[in-house]
């Protein structure tokens, strides 16, 4: 112990504030080695398709890709929150498939597409609350919880819908806006996905909420015994998640021009939680970034989008998600540096 | 001694459903003592502890603080009147450093924003004051550390609020000797600096290092409190493992009641309560 004590109070013998390493060093934490691997590999696969077809650079498809990519976006930045917190939420394409009916149907009887979108953000909201309630007070596993509630919403968006897209939106000059519009050149879409991406990170970084959103997936009984509400922050990230999808839901009314039970949100849900893991966002909770998620969101759509480029077989687009969901997996527990369990 | 100690429990029950696990509880910690609480497996001491700590309700009993009655229904309550508890396991989150650890549940908040550097000194304060320099850098996350730093780690977690009652469950169990030698002259440093210190061990060697009072429950029950200069070793052993010692301790007749009305609790228990009220 003396010897242990003497180097390392030779280490310590400068004043209270860590010391400043380098820039590089700096650069390199505040980064984060998981995000810089993806932005190599973001590069990587740029260099490949871009070689292979020039039009990939057009700014026209980078709008494709950037529009592309925030229905997703959306979904997987709040994925990210949820699985932070140590939960999981699998409903959040179903609930988005709702929102989308709801909205299409309210708009069609009301003529007021302010009225259809609030009333598809509170359907969102109550889905999160049934999520949230179902997992604090019915004590269930939030996989099977949400895995019941995504077939539950989806039934249900099924239902109201006989099955069928409903509506038209596409004469509806704010739908229209959501779906094509641009602010200052860009359009609303890529807007509304890097405002939350922004608030959501501003949230987890600076604020004693995120603070303790990481500290409940770390170690949850800490977290309690320091006195946090753990019932309040599950049912606060469930109901953000829903309302997050029906925004998501909406989006898709707006882009399809009419509300759709399934078609275009089925899928979502393994596409954001792909994201958010290849993100570096921890399964088991408590690790993970805002950045890394919105990394992992644009290296997915610049690889589905250079699929579709070069002409691959679709089949084998949902192929490599599968792929990139268990790889991220597995870097993930390697990183963790875990014995494997079982066989071998 | 005469002073009104800092903390007093008075006739505390506490039951799990059908599980009662402790009865008439009386329990005193004094300003500037290390008092040892000591006890068997299961005796209580963690529930005890639980109890003091706002955990768990009490069923019936009084909580005194500072000689007044108060009602304490959460960890928050308990924090405000200055009781902090370091807990068996530590409860510290490893994806967290060191500061964000400190200040878990009670972040310093400027507006709406987290005040890192109002933290950092703060924490970096505590831990210099607790003459604490096996850290490098207390912006370490907690996973990197040892067995003892983290235990240090959650000391100064608890000394920080200028907490006036700092109570250890264990903080010993899992350490390699010097480890332990650094974490008792830490407790003995806290009392000596005007905090009463409780200190949960099942190390004898510990207990008569460190502590002014030796408080011994023995399946729920609390057989005696004394000072550590009026015992032997082997009279806190007894206590321990019997309830009693000579005339101090339980009386044969609670003795056995101990034994035989703890029926429900876990079967090595059971067999021990019984093994020791037939002899
Ligand atoms: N939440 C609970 N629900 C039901 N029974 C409990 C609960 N917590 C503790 N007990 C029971 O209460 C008894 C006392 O447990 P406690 O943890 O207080 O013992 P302890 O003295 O701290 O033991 P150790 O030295 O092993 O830490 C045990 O029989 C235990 O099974
Ligand atoms: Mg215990």
């Amino acid at each position: 112990m003396t010897s242990t004590v003497a180097d390392q109070t030779a280490e310590q013998s400068e004043p209270a504030p860590p010391a400043r390493p380098g820039w590089p060093r700096r650069l390199l934490r505040a980064v984060g080695v998981q995000n810089i691997s993806l932005v190599i590999a973001l590069a990587v696969l740029v260099a490949i398709i871009g070689a292979q077809n020039s039009k990939f650079f057009l700014v026209t498809n980078i709008e494709t890709i950037g529009t592309a990519v925030t229905v997703v976006g959306l979904l997987a930045v709040v994925q990210t929150v949820v699985m932070l917190l140590g939960g999981l939420d699998i409903s959040v394409g179903s609930a988005a498939g709702l929102a989308s009916v709801v909205s299409a149907m309210v708009f069609m009887s009301t003529h007021s597409a302010a009225i259809g979108i609030l009333v598809a953000l509170v359907t969102g909201v109550a889905t999160g609350v049934f999520n949230g309630l179902v997992i604090v007070y019915g004590r269930v596993n939030a996989v099977i919880a949400t895995l019941a509630t995504y077939a539950g919403f989806r039934g249900l968006a099924n239902l109201i819908s006989n099955g069928r897209a409903q509506g038209y939106t596409g004469t509806d000059s704010t739908f229209v806006f959501l779906a094509r519009g641009s602010i200052a050149g860009i359009p609303t879409l890529i807007w509304i996905l890097v405002i939350l991406a922004l608030a959501v990170h501003l949230m987890l970084r600076y604020t004693d909420i995120g603070r303790n959103i990481y500290a409940m997936g770390g170690n949850a009984t800490a977290a309690r015994l320091a006195g946090i509400n753990l019932n309040r922050y599950v049912v606060g990230c469930y109901i953000a998640a829903g309302l997050v999808a029906a925004v998501a839901g909406v989006l898709l009314t707006a882009r399809t021009g009419s509300g759709q039970p399934t078609s275009g949100s089925q899928g979502l849900e393994l596409q954001a939680i792909t994201a958010a893991a290849l993100g570096g966002v921890a399964m088991q909770g408590g690790k993970g970034t805002i950045t890394g998620t919105i990394l992992a969101v644009v290296l997915l759509g610049v690889l589905q989008n250079g699929l579709t480029i070069l002409n691959v077989n679709s089949f084998w687009q949902d192929i490599a998600q599968g792929f990139l969901l268990v790889v991220a997996v597995i870097i993930q527990q390697r990183r963790r540096g875990l014995r494997a369990v079982g066989l071998p | 001694m005469t002073a009104t100690p800092i903390l007093e429990m008075r006739g505390i029950d506490k039951s799990f459903g059908p599980v009662q696990v402790l009865r008439q509880v009386d329990f005193t910690a004094n300003a500037g003592e290390v008092t040892a609480l000591v006890g068997d497996n299961g005796a209580g001491k963690s529930t005890l502890v639980k109890c003091v700590g706002g955990i768990y309700p009490i069923d019936s009993g009084d909580y005194l603080f500072d000689g007044k009655p108060v009602t304490v229904h959460s960890p928050r309550d308990a924090s405000s009147l200055g009781v902090e508890i370091v807990y068996q396991d530590l409860a510290l989150c490893e994806n967290l450093d060191i500061v964000q650890n400190m200040f878990l549940g009670r972040e310093r908040t400027r507006g709406i924003v987290l005040d890192e550097p109002t933290m950092e000194k703060m924490a970096s304060e505590t831990l210099d004051r607790l003459s604490v320099r096996t850290v490098k850098s207390i912006r370490q996350l907690v996973a990197s550390l040892s067995g003892g730093q983290r235990q240090t780690v959650a000391i100064a977690k608890a000394v920080l609020w200028n907490s006036k009652v700092v109570i250890l469950d264990e903080p010993t169990a899992a350490l390699g000797v010097a480890q332990t030698a650094q974490v008792l002259e830490l407790v003995r440093q806290l009392a000596d600096n005007g905090l009463a210190v409780v200190l949960i061990s099942h190390n004898m060697n510990d207990v008569f290092a460190v502590a002014d009072q030796i408080a011994c429950l023995y399946l729920g029950r609390m057989a005696a409190q004394v000072k550590a200069t009026d015992v032997t070793y082997s009279q806190v052993v007894e206590l321990i493992t019997a309830g009693r010692s000579g005339d101090l301790g339980l009386q044969a007749a609670a003795v056995a009641a101990a034994g035989n009305g703890n029926g429900s609790h876990d079967a090595g228990v059971t067999d021990l309560g019984d093994m020791n009220g037939a002899q």
